[in-house]
């Protein structure tokens, strides 16, 4: 919260601290506009859960003779989802109580908050990949293609190798690094060396990726023997990140997720590399004027980034899906991109919103099973928030917020 | 999108090299000429490659030897690509480059048909059916990108379409209904992507991406909950007509595919030469590219940027919600999740292959059809080239083409930056 006191303010009154954080508090810093975007698409979500439920809306037809029915309806509709959705995703109080008056197992209690984990885990990874790039100016819209790298070079090196126990997992793991840091280092040769803009290209590269996925994992060595659909051999025991087992599916790709967002956040901040391609991202040729190789930023930072994507596919296979397929990446790498524009491109802010997905995700699919509305609905809300994020000005003029001192949506795109 | 670059000053100044575009694209060719000829000559059986003109083996056909074939065009296409290293004038080194892609796909044909048959009326249909979309999707592009609006949300706008037209199109029971409320859910996202960029002036490519995913979220989600339940009453919209015109439609290969069709192929067909014409030859087009290649000077001379980035924009949004219609009122009888499986982002692929421009838009469309065509076709036949490795051509070619390999891509000079007035 900006609650420091102003100070370019004519100093004529002294003000309260409560009357600096009140004012701060309904202007449109970054703080207040992620709140009330997260509000704004609940209330949409909302209202798509109504329409598309015929009974309530039966209901309304009769509105103007008795609006209780309707509304009561429609909010135990809503209510009832929304709170399954928080019980996915956090826990549910009974699982709780029941743990602690000893009834019911501590496993079943901590069961969503393993979930949400377990689905944030591969989207930190993304999600600090397209950060990364933002922050250099580049648009990485490529991490789902090198998320797919990643998935393929770690699931190939995790049952081809057999290696011993813990070699075995930084064996794969760097593999899907490197998986990734291929797939990203294509579109930043190429913006460097042609001007080829890298929008386009990952765009290209992800379903080059996706259809290359399709093919390798029908093809003899890779395919399970003795199936005919498209799934690969299973990972070795030895090369999957280590997890509690049993509901509890929380895997040591979340510590890793940590540690590699502080490592990001030090190379943003603290290392020479992450000077440059800051100077980058701001003005490329202001950059190139003070002998800082454009180019060769370009080039190194898709790599990076394109490894921490590669990163976030190989905690996906080795931590949970054990096997390819086909869709074994998911949407992480799209996700992942929604992911860093609500964190607004920075590693912490990265991390924060990549627990929320999690948490959406986690929290949908208790929604899907006990209340029956689809976990798309994750999507919609999903999209609507960085719909929200991406434009503060639009979430200004609908709150009537004033404008902050630092209104900052920090992206400054791709600009060639 | 912009490919201002880094290299873009040393440009200026170097001097023209030995390897210009022409040449660089004919040591390509001669490339291709030497896979086709070597390789696919090597591996072609000595058999008869029939290509019938008909929809199935029977009837007329075109016959030749498979190796004699494969051998002959890959020659072609090595002298083709000797020509353009050789420096013919400039006028002919287009229609060179085509015939050495056209020789050298015949090439692999002979290869791939020796020994089989290809029915030439079913693959210029199928063809022409998987360009369709394309060819409206790419033309949707061209309308933004020419005005300075990146539309990556092509996806998205094919979704809303297809899945607009068949929620009305079922419970109008009409399928003109539906046909209006696919372009009116195509607008809807083109509505949005405008206000967000132009009024809002946040970044088009994040607004198009994220307006993606929006659309594949909100139609899964309607899917879900409407559409699964009770299929009859919101998921079974009526089918386009195909329409006979007499006598053409008796034109051999040609005239079944071009005069007993759907009205949604006459209208992308009639839309390529209308927006091609209207771009180069009226007052709209100058307009629009003036708007797209330098704002601040159009907005000197009165023309108001953003309402025909607006206008624009919302007429990308009609045409690409009918190329959603295509997928649910004329290709299959229902919706399904993410039924478009990436359709929008090949139509992307084909605005930029095809430079921006309605022609060669349709061009690259017509081409990535027919490569898509080809890998069915080829998957059927049993061939041993994966059928993924084809359906990868739009997206290499795509990149070979931006990155300037063989010759480069240029974008409108505005395109994607919002136009603030001072």
């Amino acid at each position: 919260m900006t609650a420091e006191p102003t100070t370019e303010k004519k100093p004529v009154e002294k003000e309260t601290f409560l009357n600096v954080f009140l004012r701060n508090l309904w202007s449109s810093n970054s703080v207040t506009v992620t709140a009330l975007s997260i509000f704004l698409a609940v209330v949409i979500g909302a209202v798509l859960i109504v329409v598309s439920d015929s009974a309530v809306l039966a209901k309304f037809s009769y509105f103007t003779a008795r609006p209780g029915d309707a509304l009561e309806a429609s909010w135990a509709l809503i209510s009832a989802a929304y709170s399954d959705l928080l019980k996915g995703a956090l826990g549910d109080p009974e699982a709780f109580s029941a743990w602690f008056s000893g009834t019911g197992r501590w496993q079943d209690a901590l069961a969503p908050i393993s979930e949400t984990l377990t689905y944030a885990a591969p989207l930190v990874f993304t999600g600090l990949s397209v950060s990364l790039a933002f922050r250099g100016g580049l648009f990485n819209i490529g991490a789902q293609g090198q998320a797919v790298l990643g998935c393929i070079a770690a699931g190939l090196a995790g049952f081809t190798f057999g290696l011993p126990i813990v070699l075995n997992l930084v064996v794969a793991l760097v593999a899907g690094v490197l998986g990734g840091v291929l797939w990203g280092f294509l579109p930043g040769l190429l913006k460097a060396r042609t001007g080829a803009h890298e929008v386009i290209t990952t765009i290209m590269l992800n379903y080059t990726a996706g259809l290359f996925l399709a093919w390798l994992v029908i093809q003899n060595g890779v395919q399970a023997p003795g199936r005919t659909d498209a799934i690969s051999k299973a990972v070795a025991s030895s090369a999957q990140l280590p997890s509690f087992g049993g509901v509890l599916r929380v895997h040591l790709g979340i510590v890793l997720a940590v540690i590699v967002t502080a490592g990001v956040a030090w190379l943003l901040n603290r290392s020479a590399f992450g000077f440059e391609l800051r100077a980058v991202g701001a003005n490329p040729h202001a950059a190139q004027t003070a002998g800082i190789s454009v180019a060769r930023t370009y080039t190194v930072l898709m790599a990076v980034a394109g490894g921490l994507a590669g990163l976030g596919g190989a905690t996906q296979v080795l931590g949970t899906a054990y096997a390819l397929t086909p869709s074994v990446a998911g949407n992480i790498g799209f996700d992942g991109l929604l992911v860093a524009l609500l964190g607004r491109n920075r590693p912490w802010g990265t991390l924060m919103a990549a627990l929320l997905f999690g948490a959406l995700r986690a929290g949908g699919n208790r929604m899907q099973s006990y209340s029956g509305i689809s976990l798309e609905l994750v999507n919609v809300l999903q999209a609507l928030i960085v719909i929200f994020i991406a434009a503060p000005a639009l979430v200004k003029a609908i709150f009537r917020l004033r404008a902050a001192r630092s209104a900052g949506f920090g992206v400054s795109p791709a600009k060639g | 999108m912009s490919t201002t670059t880094v290299e873009e000053l040393a440009e200026v100044t170097a001097p023209e090299p030995f390897w210009t575009r022409q040449r660089r694209l004919g040591l390509a060719l001669i490339l291709l000429g030497v896979v086709g000829a070597v390789l696919f000559g090597s591996l072609a059986p000595s058999k008869d490659a029939r290509f019938t003109l008909t929809e199935d083996a029977a009837g007329a056909a075109l016959s030749i030897n498979g190796q004699f074939g494969a051998v002959l065009f890959g020659v072609l296409t090595l002298v083709a690509g000797g020509a353009l290293i050789a420096g013919v004038a400039k006028r002919w080194s287009n229609a060179l480059l085509a015939a050495g892609i056209v020789t050298f796909v015949l090439s692999f044909l002979c290869w791939q048909v020796a020994g089989q048959f290809m029915a030439l009326e079913d693959t210029l249909g199928g063809t022409m059916d998987l360009a369709l979309p394309l060819i409206l999707g790419a033309l949707a592009g061209v309308l933004g990108e020419r005005s300075g609006v990146v539309n990556v949300a092509i996806e998205g706008q094919f979704l809303m379409g297809a899945f607009a037209g068949a929620l009305v199109g079922t419970m109008a029971g009409s399928v003109w209904a539906g046909l209006i409320s696919a372009a009116v859910g195509g607008v809807i996202i083109a509505a949005i992507l405008a206000v967000l960029s132009i009024r809002y002036l946040v970044d088009q490519t994040v607004v198009g991406i994220v307006l993606n995913l929006f659309a594949l979220g909100i139609t899964g989600f309607l899917y879900e909950r409407l559409m699964q339940p009770d299929a009859a009453g919101y998921n079974t919209p009526p089918q386009m007509p195909s329409w006979r015109i007499p006598g053409l439609a008796d034109i051999p290969v040609l005239g079944p595919v071009f005069f007993d069709a759907t009205l949604l192929l006459w209208v992308a067909l009639i839309l390529v030469v209308v927006i091609h014409f209207a771009l180069n030859r009226t007052r709209w087009g100058l307009r629009t590219r003036a708007v797209g290649e330098h704002p601040t000077a159009a907005d000197t001379v009165g023309i108001r940027v953003r309402g025909l980035r607006y206008l624009n924009v919302l007429l990308g949004g009609v045409v690409a919600g009918l190329g959603g219609a295509y997928f649910t009122l004329v290709a299959t009888g229902s919706f399904t999740k993410n039924m478009t499986a990436g359709a929008g982002f090949i139509a992307l692929a084909a605005l930029i292959f095809g430079r921006y421009t309605p022609i060669g838009a349709f061009g690259a469309a017509l081409f990535f059809g027919f490569a898509q065509k080809l890998s069915f076709y080829l998957s059927a036949i049993g061939s041993p080239v994966p059928n993924q490795f084809l359906s990868m051509l739009p997206y290499l070619a795509t990149i070979i083409a931006v990155a300037g390999l063989v010759g480069r891509v240029r974008a409108p000079a505005a395109d994607g930056l919002p136009y603030v007035k001072n």
